[in-house]
C-alpha cells in the first residue's frame, strides 16, 4: 500500500510544477473540479462550525480557520473512498437494501454506513455471524450544519479470527436515541456513557445511562461543536469550587 | 446498631445505586495511595467480601479531545504525551502515525527504527513503573527502588535524545525531528546489557516469593472470553491466554522485520499478568537489540508539507501501547485542524474490567487488582 499511494501523500508537486514549494502550492490551486464532490459527500461544515462563538472568546483561534479557509478544499486530489465489495457487503445489501447506505474503503479501512433503524440488527449480526467479537471503540462526531442528522455515531469493530477491522457508522438527529450495544459487547457500557457525556446522545436500554467523566450535575455536552473551548458550566463551578471561573 | 451504616440521604441520586441493608459501603479514593492517581472506587462490602464496585472517574479530565479540535495537527502532538504520562513516547508515536496515515505518507526506514527503539525502551520503563508501584501496593518495597533506579537509565537516554525525560514529544509527523546523538547505539546496547540481569533481580525478589505468590495467584481472574467482551487489551488480555499483540497482528512501523515472541499466560490471574509483563521486558530488549543492529542510514523525515492539511476523510489507527490498544480516530475536514480527535485509551477500557475481577474477592485484593490493571489516570480521564 505505501508504495502505490505515496505519490498521493505529497500532492503538491503532482498538481502543479514539481519545483514549487508545498506551502506555495496550497494557495495557488484554489479550486479543483473534484472538490465539490468530496466536500458534498462528507458534508463537513468545516471551520464554519466554530467561528460564531469563538469570535468573542478565543483570539488566536478564529485566525487560523479563516486564514486557511480558501485553501482548505484544495486537496481532494488525494485518496478517495472506493466501494467495498465482498461477500459480506453483497449479502447485507441484498438483505437490507437501502438500509445499507454506503459500504466503502478509505485508505485501506472498511466502513459501513447504515440506517439507525437497523443498527442494532447489524451490530448483532456483525458480532455473532461475522465474528467481530471485539468492540474497539464507540464514538461520535457532531456536524451541526447537517439537517436532521447532526451526529455520526461510529462503532469500531475488530475480529480476532479474521484479524480485520470495520467501522459501522450511523447518522442520527439531535435528540434521537440509539439502542444500546451493551448486550452485544459489555465494553459498550462505559464507551456509550462517554458518548452521552460528551455529545448528549442517549442509548436506550443502557443499564446505567449517566455521565462518566464530567460531574453528574454538569450542564452541556462539551464535544458538540457549539460548545466553545472556553465554555464551562459557570454555575456548577461557582457552587462546587467556590470560584468565579475555572479559566 | 447502625454505626456501620452509611447515611445516604445527603448523597443525592448516588445513594440509590449503593445500598442494601446488610452492605457496608466503603469509599476508596480519590486520594488513596494505591489508586495510582485520582481514582475513586465505591466498594460494597459484606464483611471483607466485595459484593460490587463502582468506579468514579473524571477527576483528571482536561478535555484533551476538545483541545485536539482546536489546535493544528502539529500543535496537538505534545498534548498526547500528557495522557499516559509514563509512556509518552508510545502516545506520541501512535498519534504521529495516525496523522501520517491520514496524509498517506510513511516515515522513512531510519525514523521507523528510531521510533521502535524509543517505543520499546518506553515499554520497559512503563513496565518498570508498573512493577515498582504494584509491588509497593502489595507490600514489597524493594522492587520500587530497583525499578526506579534502572528506569533512570532509560530516561537519561530520552533526555539525551530529545531533551525531555517524561513528556518527550520525541517524534514529529512524518518521522523524527532529531537525529540520534553520537554514541546512541552504543549507549542503548549498553543499557540492554545493563538491564537484562536487573530484570532477573526483580524476578529473584518476587517470582517465588511466598507472600507475593499468595497475594497474586488466583486473584482477579479474567478469562479470555471476558477479556474480549470487555474490550480488555494488552498484557491483561495476553495473560488470559489470548495470543494477540498489535505489533504482530497488524504490524506498524518496522515491527514486521523483528523477531520476537508474544508471552501469554494460562490462568488470567494477577500472577500471570506479572509474569507476562516481565517476559515482555525481555522481548522488548530483543527488539531493541535487533533494531540497533539493523538501524539503516538515510533521512529521518518523510516529505511532509510544513502546514499539515490532510485531505477530507477519516482514519482509525491503533498501536500496541504498553497498556494495550491505543487508538486514534481522526476526522479531517481538509483544514489545518482535525475536525474530530478521538482517543481510544487502553486504561479507560481496561479499568471497566475491575468490577468483574474483584467481585467475591477480599477487600485487600482490590489494591492488587488496580495495580495489575496498570492504569494511568491521565489516560483514563484525558
Amino acid at each position: 500500500m505505501p508504495d502505490e499511494t505515496k505519490p498521493n501523500g505529497t500532492p503538491p508537486p503532482e498538481g502543479t510544477q514539481s519545483t514549487e514549494k508545498p506551502a506555495a502550492e496550497v494557495k495557488s490551486s484554489e479550486v479543483k473540479p473534484s472538490e465539490v464532490k468530496a466536500a458534498a459527500e462528507s458534508k463537513l461544515p468545516s471551520p464554519a462550525a466554530t467561528p460564531p462563538k469563538s469570535e468573542a472568546t478565543a483570539a488566536a483561534k478564529p485566525a487560523a480557520p479563516t486564514a486557511v479557509k480558501p485553501a482548505a478544499p484544495a486537496k481532494p486530489a488525494g485518496p478517495v473512498p472506493v466501494p467495498w465489495e465482498t461477500e459480506l457487503t453483497r449479502q447485507l445489501k441484498q438483505r437490507y437494501g437501502s438500509g445499507i447506505r454506503e459500504a466503502s474503503t478509505y485508505l485501506g479501512q472498511n466502513y459501513l454506513v447504515v440506517d439507525p433503524a437497523i443498527l442494532s440488527e447489524i451490530l448483532l449480526l456483525m458480532c455473532q455471524d461475522e465474528g467481530f467479537d471485539y468492540c474497539v471503540d464507540i464514538t461520535a462526531v457532531h456536524y451541526p450544519k447537517r439537517e436532521k442528522a447532526e451526529f455520526d455515531v461510529i462503532y469500531v469493530l475488530y475480529s480476532f479470527a479474521q484479524n480485520t477491522r470495520v467501522r459501522v457508522k450511523t447518522q442520527i438527529a439531535d435528540g434521537a436515541t440509539l439502542p444500546t450495544a451493551v448486550p452485544i459487547w459489555e465494553t459498550a457500557n462505559w464507551l456509550e456513557r462517554e458518548v452521552f457525556d460528551m455529545f448528549g446522545i442517549r442509548f436506550t436500554g443502557h443499564p446505567d445511562m449517566k455521565r462518566i467523566l464530567l460531574p453528574e450535575e454538569w450542564k452541556g455536552h462539551p464535544l458538540r461543536k457549539d460548545y466553545d473551548i472556553l465554555k464551562q458550566d459557570t454555575e456548577w463551578v461557582k457552587i462546587n469550587l467556590g470560584i468565579e471561573s475555572g479559566q | 446498631m447502625t454505626t456501620n451504616r452509611v447515611n445516604t440521604d445527603d448523597w443525592g441520586d448516588r445513594g440509590t445505586t449503593v445500598l442494601d441493608a446488610n452492605e457496608l459501603v466503603l469509599n476508596m479514593g480519590p486520594q488513596h495511595p494505591s489508586t495510582h492517581g485520582v481514582l475513586r472506587v465505591i466498594l460494597k462490602l459484606d464483611g471483607e467480601k466485595i459484593n460490587g464496585t463502582e468506579c468514579v472517574i473524571g477527576y483528571l479530565h482536561r478535555g484533551v479531545e476538545k483541545i485536539g479540535e482546536n489546535r493544528t495537527y502539529t500543535q496537538f502532538a505534545p498534548y498526547t504525551d500528557r495522557m499516559d504520562y509514563v509512556a509518552a513516547v508510545s502516545n506520541g508515536m501512535g498519534y504521529c502515525e495516525a496523522v501520517e496515515k491520514l496524509l498517506n505518507v510513511e516515515a522513512p526506514p531510519r525514523a521507523q527504527y528510531i521510533r521502535v527503539i524509543m517505543a520499546e525502551l518506553q515499554r520497559i520503563a512503563s513496565h518498570q513503573v508498573w512493577l515498582g508501584t504494584h509491588a509497593l501496593d502489595i507490600g514489597a518495597m524493594t522492587p520500587l527502588f530497583y525499578t526506579f533506579r534502572d528506569r533512570e537509565e532509560i530516561l537519561k537516554i530520552f533526555e539525551k535524545y530529545c531533551g525531555a525525560r517524561l513528556t518527550t514529544h520525541a517524534f514529529r509527523i512524518g518521522g523524527c525531528q532529531y537525529e540520534t546523538y553520537e554514541g546512541f547505539e552504543k549507549e542503548v546496547l549498553k543499557f540492554c546489557d545493563f538491564v537484562e540481569p536487573k530484570i532477573g533481580e526483580y524476578e529473584a525478589l518476587l517470582t517465588t516469593n511466598r507472600i507475593w505468590v499468595e497475594r497474586t495467584k488466583g486473584i482477579g481472574i479474567l478469562n479470555g472470553a471476558d477479556c474480549k467482551a470487555l474490550g480488555v487489551t494488552g498484557p491483561v488480555l495476553r495473560a488470559s491466554g489470548v495470543k494477540w499483540d498489535l505489533r504482530k497482528a497488524q504490524p506498524y512501523e518496522a515491527y514486521a522485520k523483528f523477531d520476537f515472541e508474544i508471552p501469554v499466560g494460562d490462568h488470567g490471574d494477577t500472577y500471570d499478568r506479572y509474569l507476562v509483563r516481565i517476559r515482555e521486558m525481555y522481548q522488548s530488549l530483543r527488539i531493541i537489540r535487533q533494531a540497533v543492529e539493523g538501524l539503516p542510514e538515510g533521512p529521518i523525515m518523510a516529505k511532509v508539507p510544513k502546514i499539515i492539511k490532510p485531505p477530507v476523510g477519516e482514519i482509525y489507527h491503533s498501536i500496541e501501547a504498553p497498556k494495550g490498544e491505543l487508538g486514534y480516530f481522526l476526522v479531517s475536514d481538509g483544514s489545518t485542524q482535525p475536525y474530530r480527535t478521538r482517543i481510544r485509551p487502553p486504561s479507560f477500557v481496561n479499568l471497566q474490567a475491575l468490577d468483574k475481577m474483584v467481585r467475591g474477592m477480599l477487600m485487600a485484593d482490590v489494591v492488587a487488582v488496580i495495580g495489575t490493571l496498570d492504569i494511568v489516570l491521565g489516560e483514563v480521564d484525558r
